[in-house]
């Protein structure tokens, strides 16, 4: 029975483990307080009520001073090894170059933009936003930086390389949760946030929506490849590609 | 000008401070001594005058506690507001956050309200006057209302003189320009001084009722209830002014 | 103690007519809020089917359910019934006042909740229909009419009635604090206070303060809606293909305020059923609250505590990473005491002999969801794994376990205990038990598997278990098991409503004191005087118990006069 999807991020693996352990540490508390409980309801025995001061307090302590310890003990386990966790997912700064992608949540779909081969996103306004003439982040194009931008609708990522998101939102707030990467954070409009994971399994993934945000909230889906580096490094060649043929009719133009 | 704060020599006695922190003459005479004059021993709401005051104050003084946050809260989105700005494309810092001068007329608003405060507390005190609560308690007249009545008088016309002040630096600031989407920070200034501002209207409709229940209440400690509590309320709006003016003035 | 409810008021401030049209308010929000969480169960694994007077659901008309659904629960049935309709039931009593501190306020809150209640079914009818924003209403969905359906007329009314409901909780709490704090009985000093009153001290206070900040948030939220500020509206908004005005406001700044309340609410609505599952595990095992004094202080600090901990709700919203560690330290913190109240539970249960009637197994039900639905708070507590679990199902698990299925369950407790008071009668115990079992295994049959569904990745607020992608179409056995239960476990509450209206006639008579309680709510003088500790139980063979209203034999019996409450120093 395994019921997490497929994980494929370097810190993917240890957080499984940890939400395993935790699981199971949960589960037998709970399967021995629930046995507890029908036995207390089943006892028919009273318990021998004189008590000398004592042995009641001798009984506090084993019934009632040690389980709490020990139950405390196990929380403060749980905060220390979270915290490993997420400083290594959250605190840590960038290591190497990493692969940058500008996220937007729009309503309702995922939008995708490589810093193409200049590796500096272009400036975007909102004035400019056009989905059905094609430029659906309004890029300007006044901005050189923009003119090589590629926008894409599908994520696609090179596998073994540390990917930096840039998570935008230009309408309401969405959830970026791509379950297989074990990564989730909010896209709140007005903010960027900054998220960064490592994917090491190269295969399809589903990307989500994990905040309300409307009546399409359900299908506001994309897909996340993660290929070779090499397919990727193709990949982007050709969108490049296409991105300069098309730039000759009219700027700001790009292909979801 | 009556003697405010002369004390009756029974009050020096008794060592009551003369501001309520005592009750006035809790018991009852019974005459003669017998019968249960222990008020602390009957059932509760039976206790005495001085029961039902505690039971008004700390109301009050709940709902005050609820209403500190919400002005708490008021402040705290200001904060957040005015540290919002963001990085704009050539690397400025930009801030559509433009400090506003506050109208001076503002400084003369909060001497009022603090004067009224103090005319309140006047107001507040004859009530507990020992000597004279004791005649209203006997039936032999109303002195301490009488006394009373003047300070409440001077409240009510110094809030309504703060609300005429308050109305005033609004339209000063409108002629500058500056309404109420103008800026987020005029949204601001608006917002928080007409909450303060309805707040206060709620007060003088509480100080009229007072003035009007002292007169007409049959019952002295009901008397003491709606002015003391109408106190209470009246000097915490002052309070929550005075950080307010303070955040509007500093930003 | 036989006091009918007589003859119809309507502005009555007798407090225990107010309890019953509280728990008549709560009744009609708990049937709705169920009848709305069957259509969703229904929707999600039957999405063609047509709802009579309806037709099929729209996916707006899903999220509609869902919010009005979550809204419904956590404020008219969670709030209304555990703070408000219990307290005037039994408060006064077990603090041997006669009344409340203010009757003419009480029963104001009382016509102000139930305005609040009609603006929010009118939500329902507004034009295009319910909000579909959630329960918790974020911004700027829930600041822009044209962010979806429902958002405009609909959650306008969905903040009115916020801001109503705010101002009559915060009135009626002050009332409890009030009465608690200066009406109480000669003889009743805080130490003899049964634990049930020291939950509506903490919850009441909780209230007052996280209220009033729902109460500021919703009105810069109508603010922003209306007078065109914008405090939770960033600049270079695009809705629907137009750029909204520019504001610098955050979005950020609601999740905050929100959640300050939110967290203190989720235990307002705990609390009371911790407080009288301590009595009743007292009282059917007769043995006194071990620890009295240690549940007193577990009570008061995972009041204060939880004032600490809201940004457990937003780990994964932007928050700095250090303040979601910090977060999380709190969060676990607050585990602590929470569970030495499970463990002194767990305690009582073993000292004496208990006895099974249906308050008893009910408050054990109680005991059981709280551990079942608790025991995930950890889990939840800590943000590398939230990040994961964040809005999928297994959050709605923990919390349909902790909070609707440990909250309802100590409301049936307290009903099926406090039912002679209203009625003279008891309710049938036969009965009782078959409502209790079928309700515990289909309650946990609904929310349990939900765990494997969050596990799975599955979102909330997903009208589809199937996306263009991403399909949760392995789920559907499993979704179709919790619907099931789920329709199991609403069926069983009709053996309950029978139960209540039949014994209200035919149940048999309840006589003075019917469980040979010691709190003084029983006592059949109208003027007691407490006498004693409010749990003491197995003192000799042939009294098992001293009722706080009479002389024990033994101890000094006026020794705790010295310290009554004088409200006049
Ligand atoms: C008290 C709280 C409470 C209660 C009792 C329930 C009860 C139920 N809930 Fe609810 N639920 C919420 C609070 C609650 N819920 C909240 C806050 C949300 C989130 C909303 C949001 O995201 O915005 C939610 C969301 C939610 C979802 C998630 C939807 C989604 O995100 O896609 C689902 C799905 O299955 C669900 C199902 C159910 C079911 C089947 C029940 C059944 O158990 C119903 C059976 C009913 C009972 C067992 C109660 C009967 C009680 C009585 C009869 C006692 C009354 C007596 C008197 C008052 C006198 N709920
Ligand atoms: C009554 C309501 C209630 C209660 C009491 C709790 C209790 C707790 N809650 Fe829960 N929670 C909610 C209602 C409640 N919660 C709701 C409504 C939401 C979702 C809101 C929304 O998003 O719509 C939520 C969401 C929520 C989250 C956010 C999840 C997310 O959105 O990502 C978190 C995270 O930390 C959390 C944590 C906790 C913790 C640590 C406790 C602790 O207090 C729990 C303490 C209890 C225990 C720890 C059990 C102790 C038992 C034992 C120790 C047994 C041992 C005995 C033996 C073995 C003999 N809760
Ligand atoms: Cu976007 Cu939900
Ligand atoms: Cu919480």
């Amino acid at each position: 029975m395994n019921w997490l999807p497929p994980n494929g991020e370097l810190h993917g693996i240890t957080m499984d483990a940890m939400l395993r352990w935790n699981l199971a540490a949960v589960f037998w508390m709970f399967i021995l307080a629930q046995i507890l409980l029908v036995v207390a309801l089943l006892r028919r025995k009273p318990a021998t009520d004189k008590r000398t001061k004592a042995s009641s307090r001798r009984a506090f302590l084993f019934a009632w001073l040690l389980p709490l310890l020990a139950i405390s003990g196990l929380y403060a386990r749980m905060a220390i090894s979270s915290r490993r966790l997420w400083a290594a997912r959250r605190e840590a700064p960038a290591s190497s170059r990493p692969v940058e992608v500008e996220v937007t949540g729009v309503q309702f779909q995922w939008y995708f933009r490589y810093p193409g081969a200049d590796g500096i996103f272009g400036t975007t306004r909102a004035a400019l936003v056009n989905a059905p003439a094609g430029n659906p982040l309004g890029l300007d194009p006044r901005d050189p930086h923009s003119r090589d931008d590629i926008v894409s609708s599908l994520l696609v990522l090179p596998v073994e390389q540390t990917v930096e998101i840039r998570l935008h939102s230009r309408d309401v707030i969405h959830g970026f949760f791509i379950p297989g990467m074990r990564l989730k954070q909010d896209a709140i409009p007005g903010m960027t946030a900054q998220v960064r994971f490592t994917p090491v399994v190269t295969g399809e993934y589903p990307i989500l929506c994990s905040q309300v945000c409307g009546l399409g909230h359900a299908r506001m889906q994309a897909h996340l490849r993660v290929v070779s580096q090499r397919e990727y490094r193709d990949w982007l060649a050709v969108r490049e590609h296409a991105r300069l043929a098309a730039e000759s009719p009219g700027p700001g133009e790009s292909q979801p | 000008m009556p003697a405010t704060f002369t004390r009756h020599q029974a009050e020096t006695e008794r060592k009551d401070p003369g501001f309520g922190g005592k009750p006035p003459l809790d018991r009852r005479p019974t005459g003669g001594g017998g019968g249960d004059d222990n008020w602390d021993s009957r059932p509760s709401g039976r206790r005495g005058p001085r029961e039902l005051l505690i039971r008004y104050r700390l109301g009050v003084f709940s709902g005050l506690a609820g209403d500190f946050v919400f002005f708490a809260v008021l402040v705290s989105a200001f904060f957040v507001r005015q540290t919002a700005g963001h990085i704009d494309a050539s690397e400025n810092y930009v801030s559509d956050w433009h400090p506003l001068s506050v109208p001076p007329i503002l400084w003369i608003n909060t001497a009022i309200l603090l004067l009224s405060s103090v005319t309140m507390e006047t107001a507040r005190r004859q009530l507990f006057h020992e000597i004279d609560i004791m005649e209203e308690w006997l039936g032999l007249g109303r002195p301490a209302v009488r006394r009373a009545a003047p300070w409440l008088i001077a409240t009510i016309l110094l809030g309504c003189l703060f609300l005429a002040g308050q109305w005033i630096a609004w339209q000063q600031l409108a002629q500058q320009g500056l309404f109420f989407s103008t800026n987020p920070n005029s949204h601001f200034f608006y917002l928080v001084t007409g909450t303060h501002g309805f707040h206060l209207l709620l007060g003088l409709g509480a100080l009229l009722f007072a003035l009007i229940a002292m007169f007409r209440l049959k019952r002295v400690e009901m008397r003491q209830i709606a002015i003391d509590c109408t106190a209470w309320y009246w000097h915490a709006m002052g309070l929550f002014w005075i950080f307010i003016f303070a955040l509007l003035t500093i930003q | 103690m036989n006091t009918k409810v007589g003859r119809f008021q309507l502005f009555t401030t007798d407090h225990r007519r107010i309890a019953v049209r509280y728990l008549v308010l709560g009744l009609v929000a708990v049937v709705i809020g169920t009848l709305l969480s069957l259509v969703m169960r229904i929707h999600r694994v039957w999405p063609a089917v047509a709802f009579p007077f309806y037709g099929t659901l729209r996916p707006e008309d899903y999220l509609a359910v869902v919010t009005m659904h979550g809204t419904l629960m956590v404020f008219f049935v969670l709030t209304v019934v555990p703070q408000s309709a219990f307290p005037n039931l039994v408060l006064p009593g077990q603090i041997g006042a006669e009344q409340m501190a203010f009757p003419r306020l009480n029963a104001a809150a009382f016509w102000v909740t139930t305005a609040s209640l009609v603006v929010l079914l009118a939500a329902f009818f507004a034009p295009q229909g319910a909000p579909i924003s959630g329960w918790t209403s974020y911004p700027p969905l829930s600041a822009i009419a044209a962010a979806g359906p429902g958002q405009g007329t609909g959650m306008d009314l969905w903040l009115w009635s916020i801001a109503l409901f705010c101002l009559a909780a915060i009135a009626s709490s002050t009332n409890l604090l009030v009465t608690i704090v200066a009406c109480r009985c000669r003889g009743m000093s805080w130490g003899r206070l049964p634990l049930t009153v020291w939950s509506w001290l903490v919850s009441s206070a909780l209230t007052v303060l996280a209220f009033s900040v729902l109460l500021a948030a919703a009105a810069l939220l109508l603010a922003d809606r209306h007078l065109g500020t914008s405090y939770f509206l960033p600049s270079g908004e695009v809705v629907n293909g137009l750029v909204m005005r520019s504001g610098k406001g955050s979005p950020m700044l609601w999740l905050h305020l929100f959640w300050f309340f939110g967290h203190p609410e989720v235990y307002i609505s705990i609390l009371p059923g911790m407080g009288l599952a301590s009595s009743l595990l007292a009282n059917f095992t007769r043995r006194p609250v071990p620890g009295y004094r240690l549940m007193v202080g577990a009570t008061i600090l995972i009041g204060v505590l939880g004032l600490g901990v809201w940004g457990h709700h937003i780990f994964v919203s932007g928050m700095n990473p250090y303040a979601g560690t910090a977060f999380g330290l709190t969060t676990l913190a607050i585990a602590v005491p929470s569970s030495a109240e499970v463990l002194t539970w767990i305690g009582m249960l073993f000292r004496g002999r208990l006895q099974p009637t249906t308050p008893m197994l009910f408050a054990l039900g109680f005991l059981s969801f709280f551990i079942a639905g608790g025991l995930t708070g950890p889990i939840l507590a800590q943000p590398a794994l939230d990040s994961y679990l964040h809005n999928t199902f297994f959050v709605v698990a923990h919390f349909h376990l902790v909070m609707a299925m440990a909250g309802v369950f100590s409301v049936f407790a307290g009903i099926y205990y406090w039912y002679p008071l209203l009625t003279g009668r008891r309710m049938n115990e036969r009965l009782g038990q078959v409502h209790f079992w079928v309700s515990l295994v289909a309650a946990y049959g609904t929310f349990f598997p939900m765990h494997l569904a969050g596990l799975a990745g599955e979102p909330r607020h997903y009208a589809q278990l199937s996306g263009p992608v991403a399909s949760f179409a392995n789920l559907i056995p499993v979704e179709r098991g919790i619907t099931f239960s789920a329709l199991l476990l609403a069926t069983a509450q009709i053996v309950f409503l029978i139960n209540v209206a039949w014994s209200a006639r035919r149940g048999s008579p309840a006589g003075e004191n019917p469980w040979r309680a010691t709190t003084l709510e029983w006592s059949p003088f109208p003027h007691p005087i407490a006498r004693g500790q409010a749990y003491s139980y197995g003192g000799s063979a042939e009294r098992d118990f001293s009722p706080q209203w009479q002389e024990t034999g033994a101890g000094p019996v006026f020794e705790g006069l010295k310290k009554a409450p004088s409200p006049s120093d």
